[in-house]
């Protein structure tokens, strides 16, 4: 029986291929697409504020509701911050990952690397736990500032309304290191794996043709990494943009999209809103996608 | 693997220095939750610690509504890895096979769960559900961890099949075994550490989930929900602690053995989380 099962189904591999596809697209389809669907279109209806009810008719309200000032200072707000995460996050991996690319020992090579990736796959919400304690501020940074006597440089920075706070645990100042923190490693591993591509007897063809080290640096590595910079920063970009467990843990009320959005469907109620608030994130990140691909940043990946 | 040292160059001493930098601002902080776990302090993070003490274990271990919290992940985790195995090693199975139209397009709706920000994903199961009147569940949640594990196990199959020579499966065939022995006894026990890895990479990225479980579980608390609704209003400072530096524990060994399979073979799925 199974042997002429068998051979029916290796005379007739197309029938094979499909029912190999069918479990995993039609699971992707059926629940994850059909939602992102269901999530456009819930976002051309719109919440009746006296009713609490939301109406299912095709309307372009809840979209001009996005667009309105306050929600446009949460976009522009959570675009900034994730600009500055994603720079600052490209100049501390840099080193991290050219020397794992081009200095270190195979043995040390393995080592480094996996110090790298299991921050990636390990938990998120602890690693923003830890930021909680670190940044307290009868915690272990401030006791730090303090020891080097440099509280007056902190409370002149938390003094800024716009990155300021109470203390650099609830303030955008501490919100921007833990995701500087967080998305690390999502920028060090595409800059490693673009420099692994930097054959060394391109590096020396360039120091025989009498460039200097720094010269060098300049004109044939940095080019050939910044592929992996922008594969990089599609990361930290995009999960910066939507992430609202920072800003609900460490922000305050000055909204970011992914605390709006949580917000906006959770005690309002207002999904279609929450909906159209999303499609900010998507439509940005599919314009940095272009781009990126444009830049050369797939290969990096 | 290029040989590493380039044109027998040293790292300069900035070099090393700003790289053991990037390497301890990714480390120290996890070590100093395990250095709280000890604080007798119950209502701030007062830093040096007033004292040590080991009680928070043992309080820890008494709470009940903990161990209900792992469990459900522990199961949520369990569920979701095996619905991802299925379905992705199907998936990676297809695109390895043929050259069909589409594959790219394959790889990018597996790979999308993932590349959009999480609350996208969150936010669309939450509001199909409620157009659907699905109440939510234990269920509920396990689809949507299942969505953005598939391809964790897709892309360590995948890669796995590439690497296999075709030629071993044209022989079992030629040797008279059927496509089921030969899956059994061929393909299997080539791509099994490749299961493995993306199996236990894709329990530790469920257990440790919250973004799109915070849309999908209604009363449900998963261990994550639970340390979520302690960053936002502290009530058990010292107990958050503890359960911290566990769930560390528990998903340190699964990741670092499933980096340690993945580097001897030299895979590279763990880039595109």
């Amino acid at each position: 029986m199974l042997q002429r099962i068998s051979t029916y189904l290796y005379l007739r591999p197309r029938l094979v291929l499909w029912l190999m596809l069918v479990p995993p697209l039609a699971y992707m389809f059926l629940v994850y697409l059909g939602s992102l669907f269901n999530l456009l279109i819930n976002s051309f209806y719109y919440l009746e504020e006296f009713t609490g009810l939301i109406v299912r008719e095709f309307t372009l309200l809840t979209y001009a509701q996005v667009f309105n000032p306050a929600n446009r200072e949460i976009f522009a707000r959570t675009t900034i911050m994730a600009t500055a995460v994603t720079l600052v996050d490209a100049l501390i991996a840099f080193p991290l990952a050219y020397y794992i690319a081009k200095f270190a020992s195979p043995r040390m090579k393995t080592w480094l690397i996996i110090a790298v990736t299991i921050p990636l796959w390990s938990s998120y919400l602890v690693r923003v736990y830890a930021w909680k304690l670190i940044l307290a501020k009868e915690g272990i940074l401030s006791w730090f500032i303090n020891l080097l006597q440099l509280d007056g440089v902190l409370n002149w920075l938390l003094s800024f309304e716009s990155i300021g706070g109470s203390s650099l645990a609830l303030s955008p100042l501490g919100m921007f290191i833990v995701f500087a923190y967080i998305w690390l490693p999502y920028m060090i591993i595409p800059i490693q794996t673009a420099l692994e591509r930097v054959p060394n007897s391109l590096l020396e063809a360039s120091s025989d043709l009498g460039a200097k080290p720094l010269q060098t640096f300049r004109t044939v590595i940095l080019p050939m990494a910044f592929p992996g910079v922008v594969a990089g920063s599609i990361f930290t970009f995009s999960l910066t943009l939507g992430d609202f467990i920072v800003p609900l843990s460490l922000g305050n009320s000055k909204f970011f999209i992914g605390q709006a959005v949580y917000s906006y469907q959770g005690t309002a109620g207002n999904i279609p809103l929450a909906a159209a608030m999303t499609m900010g994130p998507v439509i940005i990140m599919i314009i940095y996608l272009l781009v990126a691909r444009k830049l050369g940043a797939f290969d990096a990946l | 693997m290029p040989s590493s040292s380039h044109s027998g160059q040293k790292a300069s001493w900035g070099l090393k220095l700003a790289a053991l930098g990037a390497l301890l601002f990714l480390h120290v902080p996890i070590a100093i939750i395990f250095l709280y776990t000890l604080t007798p302090d119950e209502t701030t993070y007062t830093f040096p610690l007033p004292g040590i003490t080991f009680q928070w274990f043992g309080v820890a271990l008494q709470r009940a509504d903990l161990w209900r919290a792992l469990t459900l992940s522990l199961q949520i985790a369990a569920i979701a890895t095996l619905v991802a195995l299925v379905l992705g090693t199907f998936a990676a199975a297809a695109v390895y096979r043929s050259n069909f139209f589409g594959r790219e397009a394959i790889s990018f709706l597996l790979v999308l769960p993932i590349a959009l920000p999480g609350i996208v994903t969150g936010i669309a199961l939450r509001s199909a559900l409620g157009t659907l009147d699905i109440p939510f569940s234990f269920w509920t949640i396990v689809i949507g961890h299942a969505t953005f594990c598939v391809v964790v196990v897709y892309n360590n199959v995948l890669a796995r099949f590439r690497r296999m020579q075709g030629s071993l499966v044209e022989a079992s065939m030629d040797l008279g075994a059927n496509s089921f022995q030969t899956f059994r006894y061929v393909i299997f026990p080539n791509i099994a550490t490749a299961l493995l890895a993306g199996g236990m990479l894709a329990f530790a990225l469920s257990f440790d989930e919250v973004i799109v479980t915070t849309f999908t579980a209604g009363q449900q608390t998963t261990l994550p929900i639970w340390i979520f609704s302690q960053l936002t209003r502290p009530r058990d400072r010292p107990v958050t602690n503890v359960v911290a530096t566990i769930v560390v524990l528990i998903t340190f060994l699964p990741i670092f053995f499933a980096q340690r399979l993945s580097a001897s073979s030299s895979d590279t799925e763990g880039e595109s989380k």
